[in-house]
């Protein structure tokens, strides 16, 4: 962390100074993304994630798996969020207290205890505003006194007694295109990471379960706790009874090439003189394999070899700016029509004297098509047993870029 | 209204307001002041002062106060120990609280104070909370019990918890199972000869159940714990297998990873022709590229593993090449890990496309990763032959980029290239030349001297190329000087007559003004070979090199074996055992995959000499490297021998060592080894082996004198013989033979250093063979090997090892290391000396034995010309170990009926018909039964050697 660095002991206390071996690695690593997540010293093991501009770093001195303890600081990370609305500096130190409570009941002695944002939030109620108010006023503590009950029970993930006056479950479909283009516009690696967030606000204790229009798709699948496996195996059909709130029900990755459509090309042309102080830049987006919906929120992002001194670029649409310190180029283009196809082009100067740069830089475009979910993946219908009411039912699609990647 | 308020107190007398806060009467002031103390406390502040003060507020119906005063004790109580005994009374009494969930933050709470006053008071707290009717009560205190075992160990010991903690396996719920298996599992970390986690099919089907009931975390305890089980047959090892998968498909990606460890390691059991076994494979292919769509150092601890897994079962993701690429902005250090998983999964089909997708690497900003796919193209070029020649093309093209460090690191591989494919793509020198100039690293340098020397006749200004570097001789690095050395010798040898000055000139550089040791004596040898045998030299420099291969960059076969039981670890993120790195005194058990099982086995036939083969022609007997260098790597694949002596399983654990390269911790663990030093000299007054001699034989001793052969105790010793000659093993030269003396059997080895450095770090291993033959302590060589010196040495053996029937039976594949390389070679031991002791038979069961085995089991043999009566045969077979159970004297011939037995329990019953008092008929007649008759023939050697001898 930036600016100050918070530390909690599970088992016997190790002294801070095995910090400063991770700051060492910090340092030589130059980009913060680039810092090893595992580092050993003398007498420790430092494992650390770094997420939203925050490493999060434990140590440990026996053998412990890895994985193990990268998931669980994710885990704190997600429940930070989750407490807090955003995981930053500012808010952990906001709420100091609430983390070390919430540190307390996430591990004990090493092994994970509560880490289900049900169960926490049954233990440690979250901070809000009114909250603190009504507590300063009445005395009460934001502590739960009771057991939290799902945490025994073989359904964990879900605590007891959810009452709702509107009963609503709804689903986002949300497909990732990952890809790299190549110079030609041939695609060199394609796939799409898949996942089925869930948002449900149920009373009681709902069995739901959700069929496919094609399920056939699915075979790469990672499941939430919740979801019977043997249901799944046998019908296809994913069958649970969900957690209280937001969720990810599913994740899954559809790598068959020829199910992964690309829905833009871009037409690039990028050349630096031999000897000579500028270069030209022209790029031109279009729709491809779109399905006949809209691209919206293209955003195209160009790293320019470091000989880049400033770039004087015209797009017919959009704004662009580039940042001669990092030497980003972002163009804002916004939506595709197909009449008259956005482009960017102009001059590159470059430093004068110095050679003409080996590499071309990578595209990086990201593009959002709604009510589409680009495998074709179809929820055919969701079904409630076990309680009596009528819920409301909404399955909402979004295809995304994720790292899509166009090489010039 | 935020908690950052607690930071901003006044610095002045901040404890001394702290204190009288604490001490308000107010409740909500109190738990404000807590707050503010526990605030300091998280960044670093010393607030122990306040500790009375907030052990006072302890007594409180207020959770969230009562929490944070047992946050506060847990972080100061070991530094105001006295202070802490205070709040024990509150303690216990809250383990008694009707709300289970005061019991258990109390029981929780009392593990983390590490003070041992306190620790005494929780025994009992503790002993109800493990028994409590509340599940999360028990497995709150199930956990609770390793922390108590990390403070005192004999406590939780004498305490009986131990037993407690193995009962809550059967727990009905699964989250009490799951920890009292972490519990558990922690615990036998530091102790690991207990038997903790003892499994049985039981416990397994327990384990199962709860793995499908209980929190992700406990999946990972359990799954682990899983790992460590080895099943009894196939059957069991596919049953688990199927239910386990489902985990494969479980969000949390190190459940996904303990769960592929556990199937990597069962599948080992099962026979690959099995329909299950096809479709595991596939089953584990998708979640392993699912891991690659996480987040970076997911990905990272991923691929180290994929990289362990695609090395051992390379069939499960080799047509998933493509999730592999780098993406552009990948951090660094999952791009290394993927182009080193690239290459590994390269082949013939899929080639094109990765050179493409290196090509394009190369072109990329980050130098260490450009360097890295540069290399590998070369790799891959060696890996697959058929694209060799379009690497070359490729590394040409980016040598014409004339980007420094590319052209440097291409020249470099290239050189592997030649190495490899010799004679095939010499054109490109010329274009190689042409970077001379701007070759700057030493490794680059060095390898294009090494292709100038090589291809000096193709090259027409090889001299002059060769000189320009003469110049700045003593600044290049040691390695450049070496390869220029070699390279102008070369050169000389292939153009003698424009070059001798040359050749003049840098022997006098390397050999007068030179410092360093390596550099001179190469240039002496040179100098010497080339000035008294200038065709010798020929031979000796130009010499046909062994040709390169793919697998050096492997990881060795043993050490990858053991890996895989580690997946999932550290020890797979550092691709090292965890003897290697873990710290302390904590035992490391070495683990290994289970063998494959009973059922589906066949009998392995070993590619060795023809069966039979006599003594003489021992060297014949010796595989080529090759297939010996693979059967001694599956030598920690056998099953664990029950109940080795100590030092042999140290030995074997060491073993393990030897071919990971890993010896230097086997030597340094030397002090601690064991027992090892006292196997080093065998018993020095051993007891004559024929004390239980009839009397009658006292002639025969005199007899035995007289031959003077062999020892005068124990059984017959052959003269040792050259196993391993000086040539073949980079100047060590191995003779030896074996004995036996006194029950213990032991390798008698002469060490002889032949070349003209010194030896040391010297270790042996068996192979497994038939009669489990293996070192009983390491090969201890206590002082450097200087050149030309020999040591002897007495290796002793058990016959504990790891069994495998070798053809010949008496074989014996060795593996001596030391500090130049690892060599090998294998030799006959004679039968006799695994005859035992207490192989005399009572003739009554002899009788009786004889009868039992089958007649089709009866061997008859001739031993020619040996003209010793009966009482001589007797006694000099006695001497070794063979015993003469009854005497007849049938029509003037003499029948001698005789036992042995096996170190392996074997038996062998033999009938020897010997003609006294006729010299012109000295052949002995010799029948043998036995029930395993293979063995016959060994037998009828041995007598054959002993009674010649």
């Amino acid at each position: 962390m930036s600016l100050g660095e918070y530390e909690k002991h599970w088992k016997s206390v190790v002294s801070q100074s095995v910090c400063d071996y991770f700051f060492e690695a910090q340092e030589k690593a130059a980009d913060v993304e680039n810092v090893p997540p595992v580092i050993s010293t003398p007498h420790h093991y430092l494992i650390s994630i770094y997420r939203d501009k925050l490493f999060f770093v434990s140590v440990i001195q026996t053998e412990v798996p890895p994985l193990f303890v990268i998931e669980f600081l994710h885990r704190v990370a997600d429940t930070f969020q989750d407490y807090f609305g955003e995981c930053s500096e500012a808010a952990i130190k906001d709420n100091v207290v609430i983390v070390y409570e919430l540190l307390e009941e996430m591990l004990d002695n090493g092994f994970p205890l509560a880490t289900e944002s049900n169960i926490l939030k049954e233990l440690i109620k979250p901070p809000t505003i009114l909250r603190s108010v009504v507590n300063s006023i009445t005395g009460s503590s934001n502590v739960g006194d009771t057991l939290p009950t799902g945490q025994l029970s073989n359904i964990p993930w879900r605590r007891a007694g959810v009452k709702y006056t509107n009963n609503e479950a709804y689903f986002d479909v949300v497909e990732e295109i990952d890809a790299i283009i190549d110079k030609s516009g041939s695609t060199v690696f394609a796939e799409i990471q898949g996942v089925i967030d869930a948002c449900i606000k149920l009373s009681g204790m709902p069995d739901l379960s959700l069929s496919f229009m094609n399920p056939r798709l699915l075979d790469d699948v990672s499941f939430h706790p919740c979801i019977r496996f043997k249901r799944w195996e046998s019908e296809r059909v994913l069958s649970f009874i969900p957690p209280d709130g937001n969720f990810r029900l599913i994740s899954y990755r559809v790598s068959s090439q020829n199910l992964v459509a690309i829905p833009v090309y871009v037409k690039h042309s990028i050349s630096f003189k031999e000897n000579s102080s500028c270069g030209r830049f022209d790029i031109t987006i279009g729709p491809k394999q779109n399905m006949g919906k809209t691209i919206e929120g293209i955003t195209v992002t160009v790293h320019m070899p470091k000989v880049v001194l400033n770039m004087n670029l015209t797009p017919t649409q959009g704004s662009y700016t580039f940042d001669p310190v990092t030497k980003v180029l972002t163009w804002d283009v916004g939506k595709i029509t197909p009449q008259k196809l956005p482009s960017l082009k102009g001059l590159v100067n470059l430093q004068s004297g110095a050679p003409k740069p080996e590499e071309n830089p990578s595209l990086n475009i990201q593009f959002k098509i709604q009510q589409l979910a680009i495998s074709g993946l179809k929820v055919n219908r969701l079904d409630m047993y076990g309680e009596k009411y009528k819920p409301f039912k909404g399955v909402k699609y979004v295809t995304k870029a994720g790292k899509f990647q166009v090489r010039t | 209204m935020t908690d950052s308020k607690y930071f901003t107190t006044t610095k002045k007398g901040e404890i001394f307001e702290l204190k009288a806060e604490l001490n308000s009467d107010k409740k909500e002031k109190k738990k404000e002041a807590v707050k503010k103390v526990i605030a300091s406390m998280t960044v670093g502040k010393d607030v122990s002062a306040l500790f009375p003060d907030v052990v006072n507020c302890m007594q409180t119906d207020n959770l969230e106060l009562k929490k944070l005063v047992y946050l506060y004790l847990m972080n100061y109580a070991k530094s105001q120990p006295d202070m802490a005994i205070m709040a024990v009374n509150t303690f216990v009494k809250d383990c008694e609280d009707p709300n289970p969930l005061i019991r258990a933050l109390a029981v929780r709470t009392m593990g983390c104070i590490r003070v041992d006053k306190i620790t005494e008071y929780l025994c009992e707290p503790l002993r109800k909370c493990l028994k409590d009717e509340d599940p999360y009560v028990r497995k709150t205190a199930a956990v609770c019990v390793a922390k108590l075992h990390d403070i005192n160990a004999q406590l939780v010991e004498d305490q009986g918890f131990l037993d407690t903690l193995k009962d809550l396996i059967s727990d009905s719920n699964p989250m009490v199972v799951a920890n009292a298996v972490a519990a558990l599992s922690e615990i036998a970390e530091s102790h690991p000869s207990s038997n903790l986690l003892d499994l049985n099919p039981q416990s397994i089907n327990k384990l199962l159940t709860a793995l499908n009931e209980c929190t992700e975390w406990g999946q990972i305890f359990i799954l682990d714990c899983l790992a460590n089980y080895t099943p009894k047959d196939d059957r069991e090892a596919q049953s688990i297998c199927e239910r386990v998968t489902p985990r494969l498909s479980h969000a949390n990606s190190a459940v996904v990873l303990s769960a592929v460890k556990v199937l990597m390691k069962f599948m080992e059991m099962l026979s690959k022709d099995l329909d299950y076994y096809g479709t595991l494979l596939k089953k584990l292919a998708p979640p392993l590229v699912t891991l690659l769509s996480a987040e970076p150092e997911l990905q990272y601890v991923a691929l180290r593993n994929i990289n362990l897994i695609v090395q051992k079962r390379p069939e499960v993701l080799k047509h998933e090449m493509k999730v592999f690429f780098v993406k552009y902005n990948d951090p660094i250090y999952v791009k290394l890990e993927k182009l080193d998983i690239m290459i590994r999964l390269a082949s013939q089909a899929n080639i094109a496309q990765v050179l493409a997708e290196l090509k394009e690497y190369a072109t990329e900003v980050d130098v260490d990763f450009v360097r890295k796919a540069v290399r590998a193209i070369g790799r891959c070029a060696i890996k697959v032959e058929q694209s060799a020649e379009r690497c070359v093309s490729t590394l040409l093209d980016l040598i014409q980029t004339k980007v420094n460090y590319v052209v440097q690191e291409a020249i470099v591989v290239i050189k592997d290239i030649f190495r490899k494919y010799p004679n095939k793509y010499e054109s490109v020198i010329a274009t190689l030349c042409e970077n001379l100039d701007s070759l700057d690293e030493p490794e680059a340098r060095a390898a294009m001297i090494w292709i100038v020397g090589e291809y000096a006749e193709r090259i027409d200004n090889a001299d002059e190329l060769l000189e320009s570097f003469l110049e700045g001789f003593h600044d290049e690095s040691t390695q450049v000087q070496l390869q220029l050395l070699t390279a102008i010798v070369k050169l000389f040898l292939k153009k003698p007559t424009e070059t001798q000055e040359l050749v003049q000139q840098v022997l006098s550089l390397a050999t007068q003004d030179s410092d360093n040791p390596d550099l001179r004596d190469r240039g002496y040898i040179y100098w010497r070979l080339l000035s008294t045998d200038p065709v010798a030299a020929k031979e000796v420099v130009l010499a046909e090199k062994p040709l390169i291969s793919e697998e050096t960059d492997l990881i060795e076969p043993t050490l990858l074996d053991e890996l895989i039981c580690y997946i999932g670890t550290l020890a797979s993120v550092y691709h090292k055992p965890p003897s290697a790195f873990v710290e302390g005194g904590r035992g490391v058990v070495h683990k290994s995959l289970p063998p494959r099982t009973a059922s589906s086995e066949s009998t392995e036939s070993p590619e060795t000499a023809p069966a039979g083969a006599p003594p003489g022609e021992q060297l014949d007997a010796v595989p080529t490297q090759g297939d010996l260098l693979g059967d001694l790597l599956n030598l920690d694949l056998g099953p664990p021998v029950s109940g080795p002596p100590l030092a042999a399983s140290a030995v074997q654990m060491g073993a393990v060592d030897l071919l990971g390269g890993g010896l230097d911790s086997l030597m340094g663990d030397e002090p601690e080894g064991i027992g090892a030093p006292s196997f080093v000299a065998p018993p020095a007054a051993a007891v004559p082996a024929n004390l239980g001699a009839p009397m009658g034989s006292g002639l025969s001793d005199l007899f035995d004198l007289t031959s003077g052969v062999g020892t005068l105790s124990g059984s017959y010793v052959a003269p040792k013989a050259v196993w391993l000659p000086a040539m073949k093993a980079k100047g060590l030269e191995i003779s030896g033979t074996f004995t036996r003396q006194a029950g213990t059997i032991s390798m008698d080895l002469q060490l002889t250093n032949k070349a003209l450095q010194v030896m040391t770090d010297f270790a042996i291993q068996f192979n497994r063979n038939s009669f489990g033959l293996a070192p009983a302590a390491p090969l201890q060589v206590h002082a450097p090997l200087s050149p030309t010196q020999t040591v002897e040495i007495s290796l002793p053996l058990s016959t504990a090892g790891s069994v495998m029937k070798t053809e010949p039976l008496n074989s014996l594949q060795v593996a001596v290391k030391n500090n130049i390389d690892v060599f090998y070679f294998s030799t006959l031991y004679p039968l006799h000396i695994l005859f035992v002791e207490d192989g005399k038979m009572d003739r009554q069961m002899f009788l009786a034995t004889w009868k039992d085995i089958p007649n089709e089991n009866e061997a008859q043999f001739q031993i020619r010309d040996c003209p010793l009566n009966a009482e001589a045969v007797s006694s000099r077979l006695q001497s070794s170990n063979i015993f003469t159970v009854a005497r007849r004297n049938v029509e003037g011939q003499d029948m001698l009926y005789q036992s042995l037995k096996l170190t392996n329990g074997i038996w062998v019953l033999a009938e020897l018909r010997i003609q006294p008092g006729n010299p012109s008929f000295t052949d002995l007649e010799l029948s043998l039964k036995c029930r395993a008759p293979e063995v016959s023939q060994h037998v009828y050697q041995a007598y054959e050697t002993i009674l010649k001898n």
